[in-house]
């Protein structure tokens, strides 16, 4: 059974707004394998797998399971074939507990039919989180007080409810740190032996070859190719993702450092982190990895002045600061991307020119009025500069790409000439060749004398791109490496406490 | 699409594009592709001019146009000042009482206290300016729901407004009557000339100032504006202070053509204003809204009730047909999604 293909999809066309998203797709996959879908952003893998799971429908093509040919236009009808999935965006409701939310139309009721029987509730929900391997969580906990990664736990139980044969797991470990995504693994072996077929999607690599049998190359909407881990190495697979050799994934560069831009003592906030102290200088990057909940978007945060420092002192270019507010920081020349571009770095229902000029509207104004020429030029010089893609300004920011809407987040900082970068998560959910050019523009940056701060739970990023690595874990920074002297080894026994 | 079509398309993309020349940079809140709905107004507009031509003979005289522009005027600064507000996802439901607050203040000031007029109407103009800052106070610094506040103030400022006068004040001075409400410009009166003026500032402020593009970004993702090193309180403040100031200005042109101040004035004013926004295309919860859209919204509803006057129909029906347009309205955006 396992060797027949149990899903097959056939000429699977689909088109948004006269764009072809997929041109004709021939997909199949087998009961009891993990098959891993790559590609570039827009190469169609969403929209493929969408079109599986009900959320799209296709214009043309047919899907079969096990041979007979199924009718999928609701995710209603995708679930009772057995499919489901689980996206980067998650369905839950945020203000109802971890139970009822599992349980969500199905809770369990007394005798008297329109009574609850919570007690039953509480531990059939407390039986599906140990199912998929979750346990030490208060099912009765809101779901709003959980970490991300938490919420996806949840989210993957209240899945499995329905004993899917087909999960389509959507970026699964964006939101996750090693440790989570180790027991995300364990997860997915185990649905693979209860012969299951995962589809697996993911901009990471590194990933894809450690948990897949099977990985599918898409690219502008074509399927380019289907191959073995041990078939082809991750320079191969980038090669079939971009049709082309990208080159260095990040750029040589000699570190040219300079003063002292940003000082961090005794940095603390109480509940988050204690006692940080480190020092970043200009023209240098320096890398802050951390395990999600270890506090390092706090440390950024508080730098910021987006949340209060409860103790510490603050140093930039030698100077003690304390900036009250996003705003005083950014008047004293520190920047911040933050790490859900979505939920607190991008304005969606504006343009990329409001976007992009919106921490500089007072460079480009006069009593309040805006010189509106001036702004333009000023914008379309880093969309260019960028290569943003498309390149009209007042094109929504929803109508872009992730690695785009990034972009511009990158246009906004680069047009306050900030002399303090921090960075958190610059690349997630961004394609390889964005990330190439992201790196590229921090490497440059950093040689211009700015002093950047790069947050990241990307071991290879921090690895390949820092000068210097900062470790933190449970609030307080256990370690610092020289680029030398990092390792991945090291980097991961220091973010978990292992003692080597 | 038949050439006909196409050229009417044409004639409105241009009306709108000459329009958005005037302020270079869009005519929305969020600008952008601009589609044949955003123009659908514009539509509905000529629709009920062309009924109007057909069915009433009065309607065209320069009589009943320049009484359907002044009380446009009303509910044309009410929603100038709504808008703003809903563009950074809030709502005012006081600006009702404001503009009773205003009338009253307005008229007292004239006929009890002998104040010039001018002083009057900074004194009831302040009064507004007043009652927006503590919504706004309340809303910004404390992150109250809007329509909470604002429906706790609907009631409280009724209220003063009957602290202040429970007895109707008609000021006598003839002055406060005929300088607003004198012809100056064929059909123009001066509160009307007030009211074009004000939506052309508001399209000024909207697109063309950082206060307004950032009120704008503030109802499309309030964080990121905060951690772009934007005062977000501040905006929020202002956005509701010139809610107060629409709304006061409001009340002082309308007890201009009354001519007399009810305490009970204004009542059910905001219903309308929301109305005219929403017609406009604004979106409630923010990240959308047009100056333009609402100029259309506020003549569209003008225009229903003049007309509906005119060939006498009751009131109750032009209140059913008021509704079916905003539902008409939404739907229509709704499905062009």
């Amino acid at each position: 059974m396992a060797e027949t293909d149990f899903l097959v999809m056939r000429g699977i066309r689909k088109s948004f707004d006269g764009t072809q998203a997929l041109k004709g797709v021939d997909f199949s996959a087998r009961l009891g394998e993990v098959h891993a879908i790559v590609g570039e952003n827009g190469a169609g893998k969403s929209t493929l797998m969408k079109v599986l799971a009900g959320a799209l429908r296709r214009d043309a093509g047919e899907i079969l399971m096990d041979g007979t040919p199924v009718v999928i236009n609701s995710p209603f009808a995708a679930h009772r074939l057995g499919i489901r999935a689980v996206y980067q965006e998650f369905s839950l409701v945020r203000h109802l507990s971890i139970t009822e939310n599992i349980l969500l139309g199905q809770m369990p009721t007394r005798r008297l039919k329109w009574l609850v029987d919570w007690k039953l509730a509480h531990q059939q929900a407390a039986q599906k989180l140990a199912e998929i391997g979750f346990t030490g969580l208060n099912v009765r906990t809101q779901v709003a007080r959980l970490s991300v990664s938490q919420q996806q736990m949840v989210e993957i139980a209240k899945a499995a409810v329905t004993r899917p044969r087909i999960w389509i797991l959507d970026e699964p470990s964006a939101v996750l740190s090693q440790e989570e995504l180790k027991r995300l693994f364990e997860l997915i072996q185990r649905l693979k032996q209860e012969s299951a077929l995962i589809l697996y999607i993911s901009h990471r690599l590194e990933e894809v070859f450690e948990v897949a049998d099977r990985i599918t190359v898409l690219k502008d909407g074509e399927l380019i190719g289907t191959v073995k881990p041990g078939e082809a190495d991750q320079n191969q697979l980038i090669k079939m993702m971009v049709g082309r050799d990208l080159g260095e994934l990040f750029p040589r560069r000699q570190p040219n450092l300079g003063e002292e831009a940003l000082a961090v003592r005794d940095f603390s906030r109480a509940g988050s982190f204690e006692k940080v102290s480190f020092s970043l200088r200009r023209g240098e990057i320096v890398g802050l990895f951390g395990l999600v909940g270890s506090g390092r978007t706090q440390v950024a945060r508080c730098i910021f002045g987006a949340d209060p420092p409860s103790a510490g002192e603050l140093r930039l270019e030698g100077k003690p600061v304390r900036p009250r507010s996003p705003r005083d920081a950014v008047r004293a020349g520190i920047a911040f991307l933050t790490e859900d571009r979505k939920r607190d770095g991008l304005v969606m229902s504006c343009s990329i020119r409001d976007n992009a000029s919106l921490a500089t509207m007072n460079q480009v104004s006069r009593l309040g009025v805006l010189n509106v020429r001036k702004r333009d030029a000023r914008v379309q010089e880093k969309v260019s500069e960028l290569s943003i893609h498309p390149a009209q300004i007042n094109r929504l920011v929803r109508q872009l790409s992730g690695g785009n809407q990034q972009k511009v987040i990158l246009a906004k900082w680069l047009l306050s000439e900030a002399r303090v970068l921090i960075l958190d998560e610059p690349t997630r959910g961004v394609d390889v060749a964005t990330k190439v050019e992201i790196y590229r523009l921090i490497s440059d940056l950093a040689d211009r004398g700015v002093g950047i701060l790069l947050i990241s739970s990307e071991l290879p990023e921090i690895l390949g791109m820092s000068d210097r690595a900062l470790v933190m874990r449970e609030g307080a920074l256990t370690g610092e490496f020289p680029r030398a002297q990092a390792s991945e080894e090291r980097l991961l026994a220091c973010a978990s406490g292992v003692v080597q | 699409m038949s050439i006909q079509q196409a050229k009417k398309s044409s004639i409105f993309v241009g009306a709108a594009n000459w329009l958005r020349s005037l302020f270079l940079g869009g005519t929305g809140g969020a600008d952008g592709k601009r589609r044949w709905i955003d123009y659908a107004f514009l539509g509905a507009f000529l629709l009920l001019l062309l009924v109007a031509a057909t069915m009433s003979d009065v309607f065209f005289t320069q009589r009943n146009i320049s009484n359907l522009l002044r009380q446009i005027v009303t509910n044309g600064l009410i929603s100038l000042g709504m808008l703003v507000v809903i563009v950074t996802g809030g709502i005012d439901l006081s600006v009702g009482p404001v503009v009773a607050f205003s009338a009253i203040v307005v008229s007292g000031m004239i006929q009890n206290q002998h104040l010039p007029l001018p002083v009057a109407i900074l004194i009831a103009l302040g009064v507004g300016g007043l009652a927006g800052a503590f919504n706004g106070f309340m809303i910004s610094r404390f992150k109250l729901q809007p329509f909470i506040v604002t429906l706790a103030t609907l009631g409280a400022i009724r209220g003063l407004v009957y602290v202040y006068s429970q007895t109707p004040i008609t000021p006598e001075d003839p002055s406060f009557r005929t300088i607003f409400g004198m012809p100056i410009l064929g059909p123009f009166t001066l509160s009307i000339l007030i009211m074009l003026v004000a939506f052309l500032v508001m399209l000024f402020f909207i697109n063309r100032t950082t206060a307004g593009r950032a009120i704008v970004a503030i109802g499309g993702n309030e964080e990121a504006v905060r951690l772009a090193g934007i005062n977000v309180r501040r905006h929020i403040l202002l956005a509701y202070i010139i809610s107060g100031l629409c709304a006061a200005l409001a009340g002082i042109l309308l007890a201009s053509r009354l001519g007399i101040a009810q305490p009970s004035l204004g009542v059910g004013f905001e219903l309308d204003a929301i109305a005219a926004c929403v017609i406009g295309g604004a979106i409630l919860g923010g990240g959308g809204g047009s100056v333009i859209g609402t100029f259309g919204g506020v003549v569209i509803l003008g225009l229903i009730d003049n007309l509906l006057n005119l060939l006498n129909v009751q009131s109750y029906y032009q209140q059913i047909f008021k509704g079916l347009i905003i539902l008409f309205a939404v739907l229509a955006r709704r499905k062009d999604k």
